[in-house]
């Protein structure tokens, strides 16, 4: 027992020392990626419109007339302070975008992966369980439509059912002009504001705004589970101590439920990680089609702009969130299962 | 001369023939996945290549003569799914949209096999810094989100390159070049230190004719499972990139993921059939894509594969019933 100790910190100094050259390149990737892009990225940004003097001023001003590798060496220098650059068409630091909508982005998939979760462990652990019948069939073909299925066509689908013909829910933003009026911002995470007031009234508004947008995500994300979760189940109930287990006279449904399901879901961690990069890409989606106000939907505000800047800093942002996230799972990983480390 | 041809013959159908054996003893689930998926998939294809003589109207067509079609018209009456905002016939739209997203996927996985096989193939066998340099960008590729990667390909690509289709395929291909690269590096490594590689390197081969006669074709059987399985993910990222406006551009073909994203306003007044069929669409193409790939996994991956076997009972005449399937 004394030797996790070191070899895990060893492990969390490897994983750490491997990602640093891998950042470099993203970094570089999209930084190259942004300048190949023909025309000036200032002219662009201001709708190709503006008198060549302003643009020059201004190009000036952000440093757009320097040479490339002045502008490549202030860029990292920027990234290492924490300082992912300012927008050009409306000047807002892509910090506070990624402060305020970014919480945005945060509270739908948080709630989208909660649901994904659910639904996934459930169909996924009836579906392995009952193999090869009828139940397994059907919660198959589940996943599998639910995974052909656009996440913006299922949000059209779930606009026009739950929210036109049967007027249930609201079908665009994050909650109603009124009680954004009204809310104070502690953390920009809606749901979590109202709790922090009390402020019960604003917090219904606030999950009545979230349930279309984070079931239609939630659904379509859980179709990678019930796949990984069956494909576990199946394999969990194959082992040996599963068949030792029966052996000891444990009735089935405590073999079943206590020593296969168990063990099955330890592999959906790695997943969840795995999952972020698909997750954070079916938000841009979602958020368009709901008018969500969080990242992806500013990504898109921005790419219709043409500003470069602003796409620079909030895909090096993407990136990195999903670069962290996958450290932290394999930390997660190795806190739990003693063979990972290496 | 005859008789070396004809047993050339033989053993070339002799390798079909074990190519193509799983399928036809795939059983069950299986079975019924991937005839299902390959007929959904075929009826996509002939749409796509008789869409000309399928479809009503021209995918942006919104007139006969100088009669304007009903705006956002219900279906029904000489349109069987409706008009959309723009005049034009829903099912024109989808029909032609066949033939787009079959165009744009065919590309991209072309580019995506050109691409990522051949490096795999290189780092894997070749080794050293060359495969750690490699292994380490697609790495880095594959931090990004794919459907944002595509994005900013297709965003970048947008203003230089004219044709959307080629925009579009390209911006794909980049999201699964490191999928492909990944796959084929990680089984080359292992084929390498094979016995008859080794055999073949003792011989004297040079390493391309290594690579060429005895690692390839132990390496792509892998390759046609991967490549429908993405050809089912890049139709849904095409439709992404089309519902947010990138790639394909309304004047240059029909294609479905921008039909739904013009139909999100109409959904609020209660307007269906503009987004629904599109959508049902992109889910029938990707259902069959998938079930095609899966059943395809199924009955290639040995490791999956169900065959039924009769159970044999040494002990006595066999009683049981035929349809008695072991576990492998």
């Amino acid at each position: 027992m004394n030797q996790t100790g070191p070899s895990l910190k060893r492990y969390a100094i490897t994983r750490i020392a491997l990602v640093v050259p891998m950042v470099f390149i993203l970094l570089t990737l999209v930084f190259l990626l942004m300048r190949v892009a023909p025309g000036n990225p200032v002219s662009a940004a201001l709708g190709g419109h503006a008198p060549p003097a302003v643009i020059k001023a201004i190009s000036h001003q952000l440093g757009y007339d320097k040479p490339v590798y002045v502008q490549y060496g202030h860029y990292l220098g920027q990234i290492i302070r924490g300082n992912f650059g300012t927008t050009i068409s409306d000047r807002r630091s892509v910090g506070s975008i990624i402060l305020v909508n970014g919480a945005a982005t945060l509270e739908l998939t948080f709630f989208a992966m909660l649901v994904a979760l659910v639904v996934g462990t459930l169909v996924g652990l009836v579906s392995g369980r009952f193999r090869d019948s009828p139940l397994d069939t059907g919660g198959r073909l589940f996943g599998i439509v639910v995974y052909a299925t656009p996440v913006f066509f299922l949000g059209l689908l779930a606009q026009l059912v739950f929210g036109v013909w049967l007027n249930w829910l609201p079908t665009s933003d994050q909650a109603s002009p009124i009680t954004q009026a009204l809310m104070q911002t502690h953390t920009n995470i809606y749901v979590l504001d109202a709790i922090i007031d009390g402020n019960w009234s604003a917090l219904k508004d606030i999950v009545e705004h979230l349930i279309l947008p984070a079931t239609t995500l939630g659904i379509v994300y859980g179709g990678v589970f019930i796949r990984l979760i069956r494909v576990n189940v199946i394999r969990t109930l194959k082992e040996d101590y599963i068949e030792a287990a029966r052996a000891r006279g444990i009735n089935e449904r405590s073999v079943v439920y206590r020593h296969a399901f168990r063990n099955a879901l330890v592999p959906v961690i790695t997943v969840i990680g795995l999952q972020l990069a698909l997750l954070l890409g079916g938000a841009i989606l979602t958020e368009t089609t709901f008018n969500w106000p969080g990242i992806g939907h500013e990504l898109y505000v921005y790419l219709q702009n043409r500003d470069y800047a602003a796409v620079q800093g909030i895909v090096v942002v993407f990136a990195l969130v999903v670069v962290a996230a996958s450290i932290v799972i394999d930390f997660a990983n190795a806190f739990i299962d003693p063979r990972v480390r290496y | 001369m005859a008789a070396t041809a004809a047993v050339r013959l033989h053993r070339r159908t002799l390798g079909i023939r074990r190519a193509f054996g799983p399928i036809a003893d795939a059983r069950g689930m299986a079975r019924g996945m991937l005839w299902t998926g390959a007929g959904i998939t075929l009826v996509f294809v002939l749409l796509a290549i008789f869409a000309p003589l399928l479809s009503p109207y021209s995918f942006d067509q919104y007139e006969v003569g100088h009669h304007r079609f009903a705006q956002l018209g219900h279906p029904g009456h000489g349109h069987i799914l409706g008009t959309t905002v723009q005049s034009t016939d829903v099912l024109s739209r989808i029909v032609w949209g066949a033939q787009t997203e079959l165009e744009v996927v065919a590309l991209a996985l072309a580019f995506g096999l050109v691409v990522g096989v051949p490096l795999g193939l290189i780092a894997g066998y070749f080794g050293g810094p060359l495969d750690r340099g490699a292994v380490l960008f697609m790495d880095a590729m594959f931090a990004f989100p794919p459907l944002l990667l595509a994005i900013v390909i297709a965003f970048l690509l947008g203003s230089s390159v004219s044709s959307g289709v080629l925009v579009a395929a390209v911006a794909i291909t980049i999201t699964y070049v490191p999928q492909y690269f990944r796959v084929v590096r990680n089984h080359v490594i292992s084929v390498r230190e094979e016995p008859y590689v080794e055999a073949a390197r003792a011989l004297g081969a040079k390493p391309f004719t290594i690579l060429r006669r005895y690692v390839f074709f132990n390496v792509v059987q892998n390759v046609p499972v991967i490549a429908t399985l993405n050809a089912a993910d890049a139709v849904l990222t095409l439709t992404a990139l089309g519902f947010l406006g990138y790639g394909v551009q309304p004047t240059q073909g029909a294609e479905w993921g921008y039909d739904v994203s013009r139909a999100v306003s109409d959904a609020a007044s209660g307007i269906w059939w503009t987004g629904l069929f599109p959508g049902l669409a992109i889910v029938l193409l990707v259902t069959g894509l998938t079930l095609l790939g899966e059943g395809l996994n199924e009955t290639i991956n040995p490791v999956l594969r169900r065959r039924s076997i009769r159970k044999v009972d040494f002990a006595a005449p066999s009683l049981e019933p035929a349809s008695e399937i072991l576990e492998p």
